[in-house]
């Protein structure tokens, strides 16, 4: 996975509450079975004045010059909530999305922004709203996010510290596989594995193997 | 000091504490279908790494087959047919079971997973989709993950998360006539936010929560997420037990017996600590719709529109007036009379039988209104079939709606079957959001009973008023 250290870049205001990861790709804009292949649909029934075109309507933030290709986020409380789709990581990753600045997040969301190299900052309400007036004032503007140090600064600005767990922040910046540090304990997982199907044995389940007849049976009257 | 239901099944799964308060937590069950769960086998299966324990694992053909009665690979979503067939090629050569598009036992994974016994109480269970938290109604703690979580899941058996905060929210009291576990949950986000529940995984506890039916109370942890919540859960009891007891993959013999007894005892100890707490009393419920854009948009049917000017916050505020340009909605005006264009009855949250009945004892004797569209789409092929055999089909076609086999179907638009752009639509689904169930589609959420109320109105109805 991609690391994230040091970010510089600009960031544009979404403060909408509530945007959830439909708004952030519509379901009919997962074409295909893949990772790749969605940033033009990210925000895609705010960003297209004509979807099927993909006419694009001037009046939506990223489509205005100054915020055109921002790699932050100011956002409204509770983004990305809504539907699991990772999609939507990875269509604001695609689009060049690295930071999503919040008073909180979808909690699905928030695990796959870590996942994949993007980093949610979840800062109290009134900090976001100081930062959104900061960036709709100047538009255009970049802030420099330094996740070693947890801090965003803007220009002339004092930094703003912000929190992160460890395990996440660690991910990030070692731009960890979790699947490959997690697979390093198999030996650990399998003798848990053993004793715990030994303490409740009818949580085995084998439905490629001697359940798969169950499936036939009927339900209860 | 007590543990909550939550603590009691953490600790029975931890395999290791991890740095920072996270936890490497056991993974029962791995549930997928052909939306993400899709990309999940292929991208692992790219990696080469394994499947840990495909047994344990279940694909569900739901979200983008078509729930025509005629249906095929071949679906209404432009390139539908690649996820469907990907899906089922990804499963093979993993070794996991798929309940496939003709599979007497096919449906939303969410509706599938408790009927079959998947779904038990204490059990972990995960599933790259939002509503997995449906689950908790059995007792099972069960939580939505994303692709590359289920890819741990496929690989490991386990997943490291950190434990969420506890939440308990009580329900106090009787329901009155008409009101359903829809209702108490929509009542619940109206009240207390789409955020609301951000952080916790909710218990829901109280006298109304034990008198509702087990799928009562699938529906009620069905939209813990839309309140924000990581998942809810619901202690089993002995209603619970009835309910397990005897499906195909519940225990049996002696092993019933000794899981029986564990289960009861994963309840909530009397001086288990909640981070906070909420109580609302059920008897002050009414039936209650949405009239927005989020879920917490929702008011008593008996309500009205708000005026955007009454929210204190300016956020709020901003959000209410972009729904209601959304909705094409005035302030002040009456819920009930609203003119409706179409009539929604199935998914993970109100598509089970008890949901249909409540629906077929609305419509029996009546007629949808001329000019609606009505349709229901059974949540699983199971569901669809004791549907049939207490003649519940007749009574919905004899009411002039849509007798469907069964998927996710409108629930959500992903390019193919969709309701007519810009419609007013009331729907049993979970999710108001923009465009969710077509283009410029205004979905108005409720429960089955009032869904059905309002297709024989032919516009937003109280159906209490209707008397069934």
């Amino acid at each position: 996975m991609e690391k994230f250290t040091r970010l510089d870049g600009v960031a544009a205001p979404l403060m909408r509450a509530n945007v959830d990861t439909d708004a952030i790709i519509p379901s009919r804009e997962m074409k295909q079975v893949s990772k790749t292949g969605l940033s033009g649909g990210l925000f895609a029934n705010w960003r297209y004045a004509d979807v099927a075109t993909r006419q694009e309507d001037p009046g939506f933030v990223l489509n205005r010059p100054s915020y055109r290709g921002a790699s932050i986020l100011v956002a409204g409380s509770n983004f990305g909530c809504g539907s699991s789709r990772e999609h939507a990581v990875w269509a604001l990753h695609e689009y060049g999305v690295r930071c999503v600045i919040a008073p909180s997040f979808g909690a699905i969301f928030q695990g796959n922004c870590v996942r994949n190299g993007i980093l949610p900052v979840a800062l109290p309400e009134d900090q976001v709203q100081a930062l959104a007036a900061l960036v709709e004032a100047a538009p255009g503007v970049r802030l420099s996010i330094d996740l070693e140090a947890q801090t965003i600064t803007a220009p002339g600005a004092a930094a703003i510290s912000f929190g992160i767990a460890d395990g996440d922040r660690e991910m990030l910046l070692e731009g960890l596989d979790m699947i490959g540090v997690t697979l390093k304990r198999q030996a650990q997982i399998d003798v848990f594995e053993t004793g715990y199907r030994q303490a409740r044995p009818w949580r085995r389940l084998d439905l490629s193997g001697a359940d798969a007849a169950k499936l036939e049976r009927a339900l209860p009257l | 000091m007590g543990k909550t239901i939550v603590e009691k099944i953490w600790s029975q799964h931890l395999v290791a504490d991890l740095a920072d308060g996270a936890s490497l937590i056991y993974v029962d069950r791995v549930l997928l279908h052909e939306r993400t769960g899709s990309i999940a086998l292929k991208s692992l299966a790219e990696t080469g790494r394994p499947v840990r324990s495909p047994g344990q694992a279940l694909v569900c053909m739901d979200h983008i087959v078509d729930t025509f009665v005629n249906r095929s690979d071949d679906t209404a979503m432009p390139g539908g047919k690649a996820f469907i067939q990907q899906t089922r090629e990804a499963a093979a050569q993993a070794n996991i079971r798929v309940l496939d598009i003709d599979d007497p036992s096919q449906g939303i994974v969410h509706v599938v997973s408790p009927e079959l016994g998947l779904a038990q109480p204490g059990l972990t269970i995960v599933c790259p989709d939002s509503h997995t938290c449906t689950q908790g109604g059995v007792g099972a703690l069960a939580w939505g993950i994303g692709s590359t979580d289920g890819e741990h899941a496929l690989a490991t058996q386990t997943l490291a998360i950190r434990r969420p905060r506890m939440m308990r929210v009580t329900f106090d009291g009787v329901l009155g006539a008409g009101v359903t576990a829809k209702d108490m949950i929509l009542h619940l986000i109206g009240e207390h936010t789409a955020s609301g529940g951000a952080g916790y995984a909710v218990e829901f506890a109280g006298s109304a929560v034990q008198a509702l039916s087990i799928e009562g109370r699938l529906t009620l942890c069905n939209m813990a997420v839309e309140f924000a919540a990581w998942t809810g859960i619901c202690p089993p009891d002995e209603k619970t037990l009835a309910y397990v007891r005897g499906r195909p993959l519940a225990p049996e013999g002696a092993l019933w017996d000794q899981a029986a007894a564990d289960w009861l005892a994963l309840r909530s100890d009397p001086d288990a600590v909640y981070d906070k707490e909420i109580a609302i009393d059920a008897a002050q419920i009414a039936p209650t719709i949405t009239w927005g854009t989020s879920p917490q948009h929702a008011v008593a049917i008996t309500g009205a529109v708000p005026d955007p000017a009454a929210f204190a916050d300016p956020r709020q505020r901003a959000g209410a007036e972009a729904a209601l340009t959304y909705m094409d909605l005035e302030p002040g005006v009456p819920l009930i009379g609203l003119p409706i264009q179409s009539a929604f009855i199935g998914s993970c949250t109100n598509g089970r039988l008890s949901d249909l009945r409540d629906a077929a004892a609305v419509l029996r004797g009546r007629r949808v209104a001329p000019g609606v569209r009505a349709i229901v789409v059974p949540g699983s092929m199971r569901v669809r079939a004791a549907a049939e055999a207490e003649g519940l089909d007749k009574v919905f076609l004899d009411a002039g709606f849509e007798w469907r086999k069964s998927g996710c179907s409108m629930c959500f638009f992903s390019g193919g079957e969709h309701f007519a752009e810009k419609e007013r639509v009331v729907t049993s689904t979970n999710r108001n959001f923009e465009n969710r169930q077509g283009p410029g589609v205004r979905s108005h959420l409720a429960s089955p009973a009032t869904v059905a109320a309002s297709a024989v109105a032919g516009r937003l109805a109280d159906v209490r008023a209707l008397g069934a």
